[in-house]
């Protein structure tokens, strides 16, 4: 464990822990500047709670990611194709609809 | 059809349900087909798709229940899940916290998204399930780059408090720390 006691953050580790906790988001979605990734990096190098907590978060992530998979009905698939098909050869009862078009 | 189990997931998160999810899905490949010669080749054909996939759930369905427009989240402290699954003194090393995680059941996680307000679903949806930057989450939603961040991280938050939720009344909570 690192310092305890000045910083604010309630981690129990150092001064940077608040800022680093604030950036760890941007931090793990890659999209901070170089300079500031550099500085997070560093300070979770040497700040055990911060690691840990940023090795939770990205876990968490895979986590999330992995659950939210849901098997294709073939139905759809076939009923999709058939759409397209239809579209293709002028006129399905969709196409009569008139949904409109894309995003412009 | 390469896009179509990402698609189909995505729009199972937004509708909630199987048959609106098959609609929808079919739907925005029909606008996709209608409107391909408007997109530019070369560019991003992956978030043009979610782009019509979005934009067709929330003119369509959103417009259909009549949500209201932006519903907010409560706010929720950084780190929520980790401070009360985590080890706490960062000495146990990562067992709990990984068992914690393990524990967590597909149904869990996808009920705990689709209990975020529309804004925040779709926020945390395409940047952590579909992987999109803030800037391609920007183009699809149509929203700046700040509020896209904003979205995405108290959306977070708020799924990390729904994913604490299902721990607490498993009666997880004070178990894992003490095992050792």
């Amino acid at each position: 464990m690192g310092s305890t006691g000045e910083g604010s953050s309630d981690l129990g580790c150092g001064m940077d822990c608040d800022e680093a906790v604030r950036q760890l988001y941007t931090y793990l979605d890659g999209e901070l500047t170089d300079d500031r990734r550099h500085e997070i990096a560093g300070h979770l190098d040497d700040c055990r709670p911060c690691s840990g907590a940023a090795e939770f978060e990205a876990e968490l992530r895979h986590v999330i990611a992995d659950r939210c998979r849901d098997r294709v009905p073939e139905s759809l698939i076939r009923r999709v194709a058939e759409c397209i098909e239809a579209e293709r050869a002028g006129g399905s009862p969709e196409a009569r609809r008139g949904v409109g078009t894309g995003p412009s | 059809m390469e896009h179509m189990p990402g698609l189909y997931s995505a729009a199972m998160r937004m509708t909630r349900n199987a048959a609106d999810a098959e609609d929808l899905v079919q739907e925005t490949y029909l606008r996709a087909y209608r409107a391909f010669s408007t997109f530019t080749e070369g560019t991003n054909l992956r978030a043009w798709l979610y782009r019509i996939l979005t934009n067709t759930y929330i003119n369509t369905y959103r417009a259909a229940k009549r949500r209201p427009q932006i519903a907010d989240v409560e706010d929720v402290e950084d780190l929520y899940l980790y401070r009360r699954i985590g080890p706490g003194d960062g000495t146990t090393g990562r067992s709990a916290e990984d068992e914690a995680l393990d524990s967590f059941t597909d149904d869990e996680v996808k009920a705990a998204i689709e209990s975020l307000p529309d804004a925040f679903r779709i926020a945390v949806l395409l940047a952590d399930v579909e992987g999109f930057s803030y800037k391609e989450i920007a183009e699809i939603t149509d929203v700046p780059i700040g509020t896209v961040m904003s979205r995405i991280h108290r959306g977070r938050r708020a799924l990390q408090k729904a994913l604490h939720d299902f721990v607490e009344s498993r009666g997880l909570v004070g178990t894992s720390r003490t095992a050792e």
